[in-house]
Parts: structure tokens; C-alpha cells; sequence
């Protein structure tokens, strides 16, 4: 059989009629205890699982996912990735997830695809050129590349932008090492290379309730029967309140609906990643020729995995704003995932009052961009007990302490 | 989309409204008995059901007034509409 993947064994199975290939992961079915379970297979659930095998040697780790991993939010976001925030804190942390991106092809033996096509955030009046230097600044400051163009640069680097909008582009902040990947091979690379360090993957299993004794976790009882484990992790995006009431846990996370749509394919066209806070565009093409163009947040609270139009006929018409020669594309799909936003659009990784129940979430709209960071956090966090030092201020504590991390308005985050 | 019934106004379309969060939130007193988790409870803890929740609209492009809606998160039906200062319950709707 054939497990990994390279030239030769290419070679090897394009002459054997591709007969020898093993599935990429075990499609398990849970034992009775576990040293450690993973709640959600998603591209953070699948990081924890396999940074716990990796980085701790705890191989007898369960992944539990309701439905079928990389459904949920990993297969509906606009697959950016990028660090371009403010504080040090979250700067640090998503500059690591991005680093580890760049080995992440190799680390899983899976091509991930991760195109470092630049990722540009648009300015179009002074205020909006002042934050734009306000966080290459910060940027610089807190060791991150960053360039700053100007608008007739912006112009020379983008082709197709237009040249007398309504909104005129003064300027641009570009990180050169911003891009995107494929987000369904993140999930499935990592469940991969979990699965072959010997991760359970238990998918169309969901979590009915949580054992608990004196205070602690005990385990799960779930639609495959219970599962013993005194460690818990929970990676659940949106559901994140519903699943944690079930530990009796209530956590500061409200869920609403965010959604995305794709043009039908065409040539490339577009060589790189841009955002336009003002005129509310977030656009990129796909490797398959699609523009993938990502929507505000919904007004409301919602765990309907559907958008909205007024919101899509906002994102459209910034979008025909910025390139007039998109305005007789067609879409071809539209959807929405449900994003966990938090006060301070910064994320959780931590413990909660439930000893043994650990918790990641709070992404709100960029989970993706964190996921290599966000489960190795995780882990260190189930493995050790102790949370890592990239992630000590992202606790539970921050809402009792006042200590929030405050890059809704210090990137702004738009939603 | 959502169609809204204003109390004031009648059926409008979401557009014209604003969202305002959990309805009934009371701050919690008197100051100098609130603990910090009571204070962090009230700033940042937000009931957030998949299923019936009580919310506060504002019809901004309209009457400018703001009213209580009982909406389902995962149908998004609207359950009932009541004026500020009165509550709802259950059995009303039923």
C-alpha cells in the first residue's frame, strides 16, 4: 500500500492504475477511553489532534466531529491568510500561524497549496491612509514585513482596478507573505497526518452530553455510545455556547452568520488578495478560476448557515466598484458559516471553570488563517495543562479582568 | 431576508432596522456589591440560543423607535413582537 506522496510513488501508482493507495485516514469508530478528546473536525479540532500526537507524543486521542470533518466553517470561509493585526499579542500569534503555514505542505506530507500572492488593504481618503500607516507601523514594530504604496504603485501592482471610482484609491498596505490556501486540504492534510500517528477520527458522531464528577470532566456521552477521557478540547466555531452549556460552562460568544459567494471560473485575472474596508469588497481568486468574495457579518444572531441579500448586494456592488469588468460575472454558489464573534475579535484558547475541558474559539470571521496556531495551542494547553505563551492572554480571564485585546478597533475589524 | 413587524410602523424590511442584542439585560447593583464576575457578566455574557431569543430592534429608517422581538435563531421566525418595558413569555404565543 501507499501512504506517502511523491514523485515516485506517483510514478509508481500512475503505472500501477492507481490501485495501491491507502485512504488518507482511518474512518474509526470510538473505543471506550481515551487520553485525550478532541471535539470538532474542523481545520483548529484537527491541528489540536495532530500537534498532540506530534509535539506530545499522545497518540491514544480521540477526534469526534457531528458531521464530516472540514464541513463546517473550514469548507465555507474565503480562505485567507495573513498577519496583519495590531497588538503584539495577537500580531505574535498569527505571524506563527502564518510561519507555520509556510512549512505546512512539507510538515504533512499533503500540497496544501498556500500561494503567497501578497494581500493588499486598500485605502481610499486621508483617514483611511493614516490607520493604513498607523498599522504598517505596527506591523514593522512588531516584526512583521508590510509594505505601504501609493495609490499610482496600487495601480501598477493590481491590473483591472479602477482608475476613477467613486472611492479613489490613495494608497495600499500590502504583506508580500498574505495569500491564500485550500481549505479542504488544510482539514484533510492534517486529519491525514493525525490519522497516521494514530488519532482516532470519529466523524457523524455528536456530543449529547458531558460526564462530569466532583468538578471534572470524565468523559462524553455521545450518539456512538460514551467515550471516557479526563482531558476534553472543544473546537466548535458557532456552537461553541450551545456545546459548552453542556458542561454547564457559559462563554462571552455570540454566533452569527457570515457569508461568501463564488463567480463562475474564468482565467486568471487576479494575482493577489484584496480588501476594501470602505467599500466593504474582500475578493481573491481561486486556484480553479472562481473569485471568491466574502460578505459582512448578518445583522443578527443566527445558527442559519445561509446569507443574507442585502449584505451580498452590499459586498457585489463593492466589488463592481473596484473592478467594473467583473460586473457581468456570474455567481455560481453562495453560502454562510456561523462565526463565534467575541467583544474584542480576539480568540480564546484556554481552561474554563470544568477541569479537563479546554476550550478554542472566539475566531469570529478569520479562523482559518489561525489554524496551524490555534491547535498547536490547544494541544500544549491538554497536554501540559499550562497554556502556551503565545496564547496566555487569550484566557477566559480577559472578561474578568478588563485585559481584552481590542483588535475590533485597533485593526478594524469590520464586523 | 427578514420582514419586520414595527409596532408603529407595520411590515417593513430588515434593511430599515437596527439590531440591538439581548433584550432585558438589567445591570446588576447596587455598585459597590458587584463582584467582578457579576460586572464581566454584564458587559460581555450574552445569552446566545440555537433556538428562541429575546432581542431588542430599533426601526432606524423609520419611527426611530425601539421595540422587543421573541425570534427564532435557527428559522429565523419572528415568535412576537412586544413594546420595551413589558415582557414576554412562552405562553403568550401559544
Amino acid at each position: 500500500m501507499t501512504t506517502r506522496y511523491s514523485a515516485l510513488s506517483l510514478l509508481r501508482e500512475g503505472l500501477n492504475g492507481q490501485r495501491g493507495w491507502q485512504p488518507a485516514w482511518r474512518d474509526a469508530k470510538p473505543k471506550t477511553r481515551y487520553d485525550a478528546i478532541v471535539i470538532g473536525g474542523g481545520g483548529h479540532g484537527l491541528a489540536t489532534a495532530y500537534y498532540l500526537a506530534k509535539n506530545h507524543g499522545l497518540t491514544n486521542v480521540a477526534l469526534i466531529e457531528k458531521g464530516w470533518i472540514g464541513g463546517g466553517n473550514t469548507g465555507r470561509n474565503t480562505t485567507i491568510i495573513r498577519s496583519n493585526y495590531f497588538y503584539p499579542e495577537t500580531a505574535h500569534f498569527f505571524e506563527f500561524a502564518l510561519k507555520l503555514y509556510e512549512g505546512l505542505s512539507q510538515e504533512l506530507n499533503y500540497n496544501i497549496m498556500f500561494s503567497q500572492r501578497g494581500m493588499w488593504m486598500l485605502g481610499h481618503d486621508r483617514h483611511g491612509m493614516e490607520m493604513l500607516h498607523r498599522s504598517a507601523n505596527a506591523m514593522q514594530l512588531n516584526g512583521i514585513d508590510a509594505e505601504l504604496h501609493d495609490g499610482a504603485s496600487v495601480h501598477a501592482h493590481i491590473p483591472g482596478l479602477n482608475t476613477s471610482p467613486r472611492f479613489p484609491i490613495l494608497g495600499g498596505l500590502n504583506q508580500p507573505r498574505g495569500g491564500s490556501a485550500r481549505h479542504d486540504a488544510v482539514a484533510w492534510g492534517y486529519a491525514r497526518a493525525a490519522s497516521a500517528l494514530g488519532v482516532d477520527i470519529i466523524q457523524n458522531c455528536e456530543v449529547e452530553d458531558f460526564l462530569i464528577e466532583n468538578g471534572r470532566v470524565r468523559g462524553l456521552k455521545t450518539s456512538l455510545g460514551t467515550i471516557l477521557s479526563e482531558r476534553v478540547g472543544m473546537a466548535v466555531a458557532g456552537h461553541s455556547t450551545v456545546l459548552a452549556a453542556k458542561a454547564g460552562v457559559r462563554l462571552p460568544v455570540s454566533s452569527y452568520a457570515l457569508q461568501a459567494f463564488v463567480s463562475e471560473p474564468v482565467k486568471p485575472c487576479l494575482d493577489t488578495v484584496i480588501l476594501s474596508p470602505a467599500t466593504g469588497t474582500y475578493i481573491s481568486q481561486s486556484d480553479k478560476g472562481e473569485l471568491v468574495i466574502g460578505a459582512g457579518l448578518d445583522l443578527y444572531l443566527s445558527y442559519a448557515q445561509r446569507g443574507n441579500l442585502p449584505w451580498m448586494e452590499r459586498a457585489a456592488a463593492g466589488v463592481v466598484e473596484l473592478f467594473p469588468a467583473f460586473s457581468r460575472m456570474r455567481f455560481l454558489r453562495q453560502w454562510a458559516g456561523i462565526v463565534d464573534i467575541v467583544h474584542d475579535s480576539t480568540p480564546i484558547i484556554g481552561a474554563t471553570d470544568l477541569a479537563g475541558f479546554y476550550i478554542n474559539c472566539g475566531w469570529g470571521t478569520g479562523g482559518f488563517k489561525a489554524i496551524p496556531a490555534g491547535g498547536w495551542c490547544l494541544a500544549h494547553l491538554m497536554a501540559t495543562g499550562a497554556s502556551h505563551p503565545l496564547a496566555t492572554a487569550f484566557g477566559l480571564e480577559r472578561f474578568d479582568s478588563g485585559a481584552l485585546i481590542d483588535e475590533a478597533s485597533a485593526s478594524g475589524i469590520a464586523h | 431576508m427578514l420582514l419586520i413587524e414595527c409596532p408603529y410602523c407595520g411590515p417593513r424590511a430588515e434593511l430599515e432596522f437596527r439590531y440591538g442584542g439581548q433584550a432585558h439585560i438589567e445591570r446588576p447593583g447596587p455598585y459597590d456589591t458587584v463582584t467582578e464576575r457579576e460586572w464581566s457578566d454584564y458587559l460581555f455574557y450574552r445569552t446566545n440560543p440555537k433556538g428562541e431569543h429575546r432581542e431588542r430592534w430599533l426601526h432606524a429608517a423609520g419611527c426611530r423607535r425601539w421595540f422587543n422581538v421573541a425570534r427564532d435563531t435557527a428559522s429565523h421566525r419572528i415568535v412576537a413582537v412586544y413594546p420595551m418595558g413589558t415582557t414576554y413569555t412562552m405562553e403568550k404565543s401559544q
